[in-house]
C-alpha cells in the first residue's frame, strides 16, 4: 500500500543561486579524495594504501577495523599522491591522482539469486555499501544486520539541491536493478518516496520492487529521517537502512556489471558560484576547477553540500562522499550597525519579530555566513516545533543532551533524527544554538555507552 | 559609525586577556553588541546560515508592545490625579504629570536591574543576555505610580538575584521576574501597593468631596459585602466626579491602577503585535481571557453574593488581568513550553485569577498570584505533556 504524506510543518529556504537544469562544461577535477570524516559511524579507520600505489576504480583504500568487511573505494583510477593527517595523526584525506580515463576494478555482474548473506558480502567488498545509511544514528550500515525496511528519498527539499530525477537521467535502469538487490536485504519493504506535488519522474516510473509513497510540503518533507517517521518510525531496538537515490544506482550499476562507478552529477549553486548549473564529475572531487571565473574564491564560504547541512571546505578542498552540491554564498563577517534593530525585507528569516519582513516579500534571498546574533540560552519556545514536522518535541530532547540524560534522550526520539532532520531547527533557533552539533553529541552518547 | 567602530576597537585591548580590565570583557562584548550586530560567522560544520532574527529582536519586539500600555498609563496618572483633586487639567498637563512620576520609577528599574545583571555577567563571566530589556519595563509598568523609588530599587534586585540569576540567569527561571518583584513588594510592603490610597496621587492638594481612591476590584468586593449589584456600585463610583467605573472606562483604562496594568484596549494592542509577530503564544492569550470568562460564567451560575453574580465580561476589564495575560503569562521561559501545555497553563491562569478575586479578601487581584502558580505549576503540565508523547513512542513500539 502506498501511502500519500502531506506535511504543514516546515520552512523552505528559497536562496539566489538555483542551478539551471544543464550540463555545463568545466575543466575535469584531476585529484580526488575519500576523507573517513564523512563517514561518522567510523571508529578505527585503516588505510589500505600507500602513497604512491596505483590504484584502480573500485580498489580498497580504506576501511575501518570496527566494521572490517566494508570497504572504501577509489573512485578512480590513478595514482595515490597524499595520505593526510592531522593532529594526533588523525586520518584526514586520501588523495588520488587520477589517470586521464577511468578504469574500473571488475568483479563481473552480481547475481541476485544468491543467498543474503553472500549478496551483502559482495556489495561491502565493493565499494558501494557505504551508501547505506544505518537509522539510528546515521552511520555507514553492518552488512550483518537485517533492516526491517530501507527507505530511499527519490527528491531533495534541502536549499538549492540537486534536482533527483535530472542527476539521475538515463540511469532508471541501473535504479531497478539497485532497488531489486535492496529488496533482497530487508526483511520487510523497500520505499520509495516521492515528490507528491510533481508527476512522477521518469527515472522512478514503474519501479517494481517497492512501495512508492508521495510526500509533499516544505522542507524538511524531502528529507529520509521524516520520511521514515511518517512510514513506519524507528523504535528503539529497530535497525532501518535508507539510501540515497545516487546511491541507489550506484547500487545497481554494480549489480548489473560488476564495477563500481563514482561517477556523478553534481549542482554548483549558490549567489556567488560564477558558472551555475550541473557537472558530471566523480565522488570526492578536487572543487578548485568548479570554482573557476570566481574572482576570489578566499572571501567567500564554499561549501560542500548544501548550506543547512554542508560543510566548509577550501577552495582547493574536496567534495564530499554523500554530497552531490557545491554551494558557494559570501562570508558574513562584518559587524552591523544596530543590526538587531534595523527593519529589512531582504535578510532571509523564518520569524515576523520586529522589523523583519522577508516573510511579506516573495522571490529568493541572498544569504551569507554572518550568524546574525549571539548564542543564548533557549528563550523562546514553540520555534523548533513549527519546523520539525515529526511528533517530537524537538527543545525537550535537546535539553536531555544537554544534561546527557539518557534514558531520556531515548524516549523523547533520538533514534528517530540525525543531524539533517535537526538542521532547520538550528536554522530557525533564535538562540543560535549548534544544534546539529548537539545531535550527533547524543547520539555518540548513546552510541558508546 | 566607522568612528564608533574605531572607538570600540581602541578600548578593546583592555578587555582582552591580560587587560587590564580582562574581568569586563562581557560587558565590552555586550555594549558593542549593542551597537553593532556582532561579526561572528557559523562553523565549518552544520547550519551555514543562520536565521537574520535574534534574541536581541525578539526581545525589542516585546519592548514595543508594551509602549501603547506605558504612554497610555503616563496619560491615565495625570487624568486620576486631576479628578481627585478636582482641578482643570489639559491634555498635557496630565502627560506632563505622569510622565514625572512614571519616568523616575522606569529609570530606576533600568538602571538598578541591569546593574545587577551586569554584576552577575561579570561575576560569572557569562554573555550579558537581553532578557532585562523586557524584564525592566515590566516591573515599572506593574508597579503603583507612586511607589518609593527605593522600594522599586530593592524588589528590582530581589527580582533579578532570587528570581533569575540564582537559577542561572536568562531563559533558566522559574517565576516570571517581573512578577516576582510585584510579589516581594506586595507582602513585603503591603502598604504602598494595596489599599485605596496608593493609586492616585494628590500631593499637597486635598482630594474632593466625595472621591474614593478605591480600585474597581475593590469596589465590587466592597458592593458584595453591602450587597449592591456590582455594576451599579461600579458605575456610581465617583460618578459625580465624572468618573466611573462602567465598562467602557475599564475597557479604556481610565482608572486607577498600577502605571501600565488599567488599560484592557492598550493590552490588546500589544497583544496583537506580540501575537502577529509571533513573539508570544496566542494560545496562552486566548486560554488566559477565555478561562477567566469562563469562571466568570461559572461564578454567575453559583452565586451567593453580588461579586460572585458580576456579569462574567467584567473580569476581562478589571484590574490586570488583560495585561497580566498578555505580558505575564506570555514570559516564553516560565510559562509552558509544550504547545498542548500552553493552552492549559493559559486557561488556568484565568481560572485562578477569577476564582483568587472573587472568594479571597486578602488579595483584591488575583492575576499575580495566578500567574507566579502557574509558573510552578508549568513544567509539571509539560511534564504531563511529555509524558504523553513518550507513551505514544512507546506504544507504537510494541503494536
Amino acid at each position: 500500500m502506498s501511502k500519500i504524506v502531506k506535511l504543514k510543518k516546515g520552512f523552505d529556504l528559497k536562496l539566489v543561486g538555483k542551478a539551471p537544469l544543464e550540463l555545463i562544461q568545466v575543466a575535469t577535477a584531476t585529484t580526488f579524495a575519500i576523507k573517513p570524516t564523512d563517514f561518522p559511524g567510523i571508529q578505527r579507520p585503516k588505510v589500505l594504501v600507500n602513497e604512491g600505489d596505483t590504484v584502480k576504480a573500485g580498489t580498497p583504500i580504506l576501511l575501518d577495523k570496527a566494521m572490517d568487511q566494508v570497504i572504501y573505494a577509489s573512485p578512480v583510477s590513478g595514482e595515490v599522491v597524499e595520505i593526510k593527517r592531522g593532529d594526533k595523526r588523525k586520518l584526514l584525506e586520501i588523495k588520488i591522482l587520477a589517470d586521464s580515463s577511468v578504469s574500473h576494478e571488475k568483479v563481473g555482474a552480481l547475481d541476485l539469486g544468491q543467498d543474503r548473506a553472500t549478496l551483502a558480502a559482495k556489495l561491502a567488498a565493493s565499494g558501494v555499501w557505504p551508501n547505506i545509511i544505518q537509522r539510528p544514528f546515521g552511520i555507514v550500515a553492518n552488512p550483518a544486520d537485517s533492516p526491517k525496511a530501507i527507505f530511499v528519498s527519490g527528491f531533495d527539499t534541502h536549499p538549492l539541491a540537486a534536482e533527483v530525477p535530472f542527476i539521475l537521467q538515463g540511469e532508471g535502469r541501473y535504479f531497478q536493478a539497485g532497488i531489486d538487490a535492496l529488496a533482497k536485504l530487508t526483511t520487510g519493504k523497500v520505499h520509495l518516496n516521492v515528490d507528491g506535488t510533481k508527476q512522477v519522474p521518469e527515472v522512478f516510473a514503474g519501479i517494481k520492487n517497492a512501495q512508492v509513497n508521495q510526500f509533499s510540503g516544505p522542507h524538511p518533507a524531502g528529507n529520509v529521517g521524516t520520511q521514515i517517521h511518517h512510514l513506519d518510525p524507528i523504535n528503539k531496538g529497530d535497525i532501518a537502512w535508507t539510501v540515497s537515490a545516487y546511491g541507489v544506482s550506484q547500487i545497481g550499476k554494480f549489480v548489473l556489471e560488476g564495477i563500481y562507478d563514482a561517477s556523478k552529477v553534481i549542482a554548483l549553486t549558490g549567489s556567488e558560484m560564477s558558472q551555475k548549473g550541473y557537472v558530471k564529475t566523480y565522488t570526492g572531487a578536487n572543487v578548485s576547477t568548479f570554482l573557476g571565473g570566481i574572482a576570489q574564491p578566499e572571501t567567500l564560504r564554499i561549501i560542500s553540500g548544501n548550506v543547512l547541512t554542508g560543510e566548509k571546505i577550501e577552495k582547493d578542498g574536496y567534495l564530499g562522499f554523500y554530497h552531490n552540491q557545491v554551494t558557494v554564498i559570501p562570508e558574513g563577517k562584518y559587524e552591523e550597525f544596530l543590526g538587531w534593530l534595523k527593519p529589512s525585507a531582504s535578510k532571509l528569516s523564518f520569524h515576523k519579530a520586529l522589523g523583519m519582513f522577508s516573510f511579506l516579500k516573495g522571490g529568493e534571498f541572498k544569504v551569507d555566513t554572518n550568524t546574525h546574533g549571539e548564542e543564548r540560552p533557549f528563550v523562546v519556545s514553540g520555534v523548533f516545533e513549527k519546523v520539525m514536522p515529526m511528533d517530537i518535541l524537538p527543545t525537550y530532547l535537546f535539553k536531555a543532551i544537554v544534561t546527557e540524560d539518557f534514558d531520556e534522550m531515548e524516549e523523547l526520539g533520538l533514534y528517530e533524527v540525525i543531524e539533517e532532520d535537526v538542521a532547520l531547527c538550528e536554522f530557525v533557533d533564535p538562540s543560535k544554538n549548534e544544534l546539529q552539533e548537539l545531535v550527533r553529541h547524543g547520539i555518540e552518547l548513546l552510541m558508546y555507552n | 559609525m566607522k568612528l564608533l567602530q574605531n572607538l570600540f576597537d581602541g578600548i578593546k585591548p583592555n578587555f582582552e586577556k591580560g587587560g587590564k580590565w580582562e574581568k569586563f570583557h562581557t560587558l565590552y562584548e555586550g555594549h558593542r553588541t549593542i551597537a553593532f550586530a556582532p561579526d561572528l560567522i557559523t562553523k565549518s560544520k552544520g547550519a551555514q546560515i543562520k536565521d537574520a532574527t535574534d534574541l536581541k529582536r525578539v526581545m525589542i519586539t516585546v519592548v514595543i508592545a508594551m509602549i501603547p500600555a506605558l504612554l497610555f498609563g503616563i496619560l491615565n496618572i495625570g487624568h486620576q490625579h486631576f479628578i481627585a483633586t478636582g482641578a482643570e487639567g489639559t491634555f498635557l498637563d496630565k502627560a506632563i504629570f505622569g510622565a514625572l512620576s512614571v519616568l523616575p520609577i522606569l529609570i530606576v528599574s533600568y538602571a538598578v536591574g541591569l546593574a545587577t545583571e551586569f554584576t552577575f555577567c561579570v561575576i560569572r563571566n557569562h554573555p550579558i543576555s537581553e532578557g532585562y530589556l523586557v524584564t525592566g519595563m515590566l516591573i515599572a509598568l506593574v508597579m503603583p505610580p507612586f511607589i518609593p523609588l527605593w522600594q522599586v530599587a530593592l524588589a528590582t534586585i530581589f527580582a533579578v538575584v532570587i528570581g533569575k540569576e540564582v537559577f542561572g540567569g536568562t531563559g533558566m527561571n522559574i517565576l516570571n521576574v517581573a512578577m516576582t518583584a510585584r510579589a516581594f513588594l506586595y507582602f513585603a510592603y503591603p502598604a504602598q501597593i494595596s489599599g485605596d490610597l496608593v493609586w492616585t496621587y494628590l500631593g499637597d492638594k486635598t482630594a474632593v468631596d466625595g472621591f474614593s481612591g478605591a480600585t474597581a476590584l475593590a469596589v465590587a468586593y466592597n458592593s458584595s459585602i453591602d450587597g449592591t449589584p456590582v455594576v451599579e456600585a461600579l458605575s456610581t463610583h465617583n460618578a459625580a466626579l465624572g468618573a466611573d467605573y462602567s465598562f467602557m472606562s475599564m475597557f479604556m483604562g481610565w482608572i486607577p491602577g498600577s502605571i501600565g496594568e488599567t488599560s484592557t484596549l492598550m493590552a490588546l494592542v500589544g497583544a496583537v503585535i506580540l501575537v502577529a509577530t509571533g513573539v508570544a503564544s496566542w494560545k496562552i492569550i486566548v486560554g488566559g481571557f477565555g478561562g477567566a470568562y469562563i469562571m466568570g460564567l461559572v461564578m454567575n451560575a453559583l452565586a451567593v453574593n453580588e461579586y460572585m453574580a458580576m456579569p462574567a465580561e467584567y473580569h476581562l476589564v478589571m484590574g490586570g488581568l488583560a495585561f497580566g495575560v498578555v505580558f505575564m503569562a506570555t514570559d516564553p521561559v516560565s510559562a509552558a513550553q509544550t504547545e498542548l501545555g500552553k493552552w492549559i497553563y493559559g486557561i488556568l491562569i484565568g481560572v485562578f485569577t477569577v476564582i483568587i478575586r472573587v472568594t479571597n479578601p486578602a488579595y483584591p487581584e488575583g492575576i499575580m498570584l495566578a500567574v507566579l502558580f502557574m509558573n510552578v505549576v508549568a513544567p509539571l503540565i509539560d511534564h504531563y505533556v511529555v509524558k504523553a508523547n513518550k507513551t505514544r513512542r512507546l506504544q507504537r513500539a510494541t503494536v
